[in-house]
């Protein structure tokens, strides 16, 4: 038999999945996976930001999938989009940096310059 | 529950299961698992959204496409396209929520911007299958909080105080209602849910019991707190195996949380629900033949009273809602009575849920505050008549309500603005109708149904609802007479005076309400012998106009019964005697030279 405080934490757990049904307003993590993306190894950095966001209880950023940008020897492509705030482009993206970035940029507001692709021009 | 970045949300509604929404779901199983994506992205069967017409329904959030009229075969584009490449497939995205590049949200399409979801609140939204889910959205909170922080009378009074009516038909005030039973002197008391939706062209109990089945569950259990009951039973068309289905899979889910059984949410309150399954008779609707039905015995009405509050099921006192009042009890409780009456009209608080149907654009379910008028309903949520036919009428109530016509359509809709119309609110049915459709006819069609199902105990209703159709017969098939419409008037307001039960009360409302209406249609059929709709066979005629028939000989060629005759490049004519009205030859007549009236 559940308790009041039973409900309460399924109610809170269940919210965290299904948030995403709800009207965004959140931040928007968007994984560049057209062939070029996928074939330079996005599927595993689109996992692991799922992973760290689930993990740090994240229930206000949601993450898409875009196709290709045209910078296809940059992949794997990984854009920001923080409301208010213009876009923020990282290039050649694996799940270790992807975790970073969450931990980072999404939770603390800290842009990672090494990573974007205005660093990666220079 | 896992996180998953991307839910596809897949309509198991009727509607759209009929048009194949479950081969749909399994095939996107199928295809998401092939590609390796079942990690990332879950389906979630959903219960309906509304607009039927464009079924069956896919959304996929987080980008909130919302795809109609989505086939099986459609399933692997949507999945090669959207779910890997993460580009929205155009050509399924119901059209109005295309905006330039951008997907608009929901809540900006005409079909949604002014419904205001209450009762609906869930369906479409959770998995009815899941009680997590509703558990997220607020679930079962409103019945802690009942349990633990309010007393049975300060729940009446929280119902009493938010104005709501019953949905059923009548538009009783459910509070009193609630408080009678808790007030009547009895051992044993029972909670009753009248699922017994029957009038034709509704279903909004069925989508509420489908979409959402704890909502009623949850609200029937704050009414055995209420009323001091530890038994509810809801009794649900045996026509509705779905909704059958998810009740029964959301009552097992409730006891095992111990949400029903014994010992509630550990406050030592009891309470049980069973279901009841109903053959499909009209009147088991109506609430004494509904309870005689639960009791097993024929379903037929007894006089009131007394009232099912003193005496219902099994002689007890008993409390019957119908599904949709229940669906309007939690959100009060959650948000309070102030902000529920603070929707509607004076006399009729909150929403209403319509099951739009007939000649209309977007057919399907739609939830508004009180006191939307008609045009609204019609024009703007429901996309007006297909094919730019001209609106005639709604009928709202079924079998015991009335039309509604073109020229009160600016009238704000509550239960007392539709009695006054001489129709009623009933269940929320409501059917438009164009143009093309006889009003003589739609009366006969809906009498037909009463005289169907009328269960025959008492006179007026199984005899003079009998007598009344056959007169319509007679106008119908051309043979009226003068004096028919002061026997029909005659009939039904004897009826309405002398049945036992609503169902013979009103069974001759939508004659009652045609005629007050559409009196000259009638006229027309007595005195003319013409259908200006052009709906009833018998009063058809087809003519050749002979200024512009160019004697081609096209259709007396056509003519399966040789009714047509005439010379070559002399205007043809066709024997009334021997034509049967199929209409061939006007279908067929290069020049349109042939009408029919």
């Amino acid at each position: 038999m559940k308790s009041i405080k039973d409900l309460e934490e399924i109610r809170k757990r269940t919210l965290d999945t299904i948030n995403l049904r709800k009207d965004q307003s959140g931040i928007r993590i968007v994984v560049g996976m057209a062939t070029c993306g996928i074939a330079a190894g996005a599927r595993p950095v689109l996992l692991s930001i799922m992973e760290e966001i689930e993990k740090n209880g994240l229930s206000d950023v949601i993450v898409a999938q875009t196709g290709c940008i045209g910078l296809c020897k940059l992949e794997p492509i990984v854009e920001v989009y923080k409301p208010g705030e213009e876009k923020v482009t990282y290039v050649k993206m694996n799940p270790s940096k992807a975790k970073r970035i969450i931990n980072e940029h999404v939770m603390k507001g800290k842009i990672i310059q090494e990573y974007t692709v205005g660093a990666e021009e220079k | 529950m896992k996180m998953y970045r991307s839910h596809i949300m897949i309509c198991r509604g009727t509607g759209c299961t009929s048009s194949r929404s479950e081969q749909i779901a399994v095939e996107f199983e199928k295809l998401i698992k092939a590609n390796g994506l079942d990690k990332e992205v879950i389906v979630e069967r959903t219960g309906c959204f509304g607009l039927c017409a464009l079924g069956p329904i896919v959304i996929i959030y987080p980008e909130a496409a919302f795809y109609s009229l989505v086939t099986p075969e459609d399933v692997e584009e949507i999945v090669n396209e959207h779910l890997i490449k993460g580009r929205v497939v155009k050509r399924l995205l119901y059209d109005e929520t295309i905006d330039e590049d951008r997907i608009k949200s929901l809540n900006e399409v005409d079909f949604y911007k002014k419904q205001v979801r209450v009762a609906l609140r869930n369906c479409g939204v959770i998995n009815p299958e899941n009680i997590d889910e509703y558990i997220a959205f607020d679930g079962y909170k409103a019945l802690a909080t009942c349990l633990t922080e309010l007393k049975p009378e300060e729940v009446i009074d929280l119902i009493k105080r938010s104005g709501l009516r019953g949905r059923g038909g009548a538009g009783f005030p459910t509070g009193l209602k609630w408080e009678f039973a808790a007030k009547a002197q009895g051992d044993i008391k029972y909670v009753c849910c009248n699922a017994d939706e029957g009038d034709p062209g509704a279903f909004m109990d069925r989508s509420i019991l489908e979409g959402d089945p704890h909502s009623v569950l949850e609200a029937m259990t704050i009414a055995g707190y209420a009323i001091g009951g530890s038994q509810g039973y809801i009794y649900v068309r045996a026509e509705y195996p779905i909704a059958v289905k998810r009740l029964t899979i959301a009552i097992n889910q409730a006891r095992e949380y111990g949400l029903l059984g014994k010992n509630i949410l550990g406050t030592g309150f009891d309470f049980d629900i069973e279901l009841r399954l109903g053959a499909g008779a009209f009147v088991c609707g109506e609430e004494t033949a509904l309870l005689a039905s639960i009791e097993g015995q024929r379903g037929m009405p007894r006089p009131r009273p007394p009232f099912p509050a003193n005496k219902g099921l099994f002689g007890k006192p008993t409390l019957l809602n119908n599904v949709e009042t229940y669906a309007n009890i939690c959100p009060i409780i959650n948000n309070g009575p102030e902000w529920f009456n603070s929707m509607g009209t004076e006399k009729s608080k909150g929403t209403k849920v319509f099951a739009l149907g007939g000649k209309i654009n977007h057919t399907g379910l739609v939830e508004i505050p009180m006191g939307t008028t008609m045009r609204e309903i019609i024009y703007e949520i429901g996309g007006g008549c297909p094919n730019g036919k001209a609106f005639k009428a709604a009928q709202t109530g079924g079998p015991s309500g009335g039309c509604i016509p073109a020229s009160k359509l600016d009238v704000p809709i509550d239960y007392d603005t539709l009695t006054a119309l001489g129709s009623m609110m009933g269940s929320g049915g409501l059917i438009v109708m164009d143009e093309d459709n006889c009003m003589v006819d739609i009366a006969k069609f809906f009498l037909e149904f009463t005289v169907d199902e009328s269960c025959g105990k008492c006179t007026p209703c199984r005899e003079g609802t009998k007598r009344m159709l056959e007169i319509l017969d007679k106008i119908i098939a051309g043979k009226g007479e003068e004096g028919d419409i002061e026997r029909l008037e005659n009939l039904a307001k004897n009826i309405k005076a002398s049945a036992l039960c609503a169902l013979g009360q009103t069974a001759p409302n939508p004659v009652l309400s045609t005629l007050r209406y559409f009196r000259d249609e009638y006229e027309a059929h007595i005195i003319e012998k013409r259908c200006p709709a052009a709906v009833c066979q018998a009063l058809l005629r087809y003519i050749i106009d002979p200024e512009k028939c160019k004697g081609c000989g096209i259709c007396a060629k056509q003519c399966p019964v040789s009714a047509i005759s005439g010379k070559p490049k002399t205007p043809y004519v066709i024997d009334k005697d021997k034509c049967i009205k199929c209409g061939v030859c006007m279908e067929k007549c290069p020049f349109k030279a042939i009408s029919r009236g």
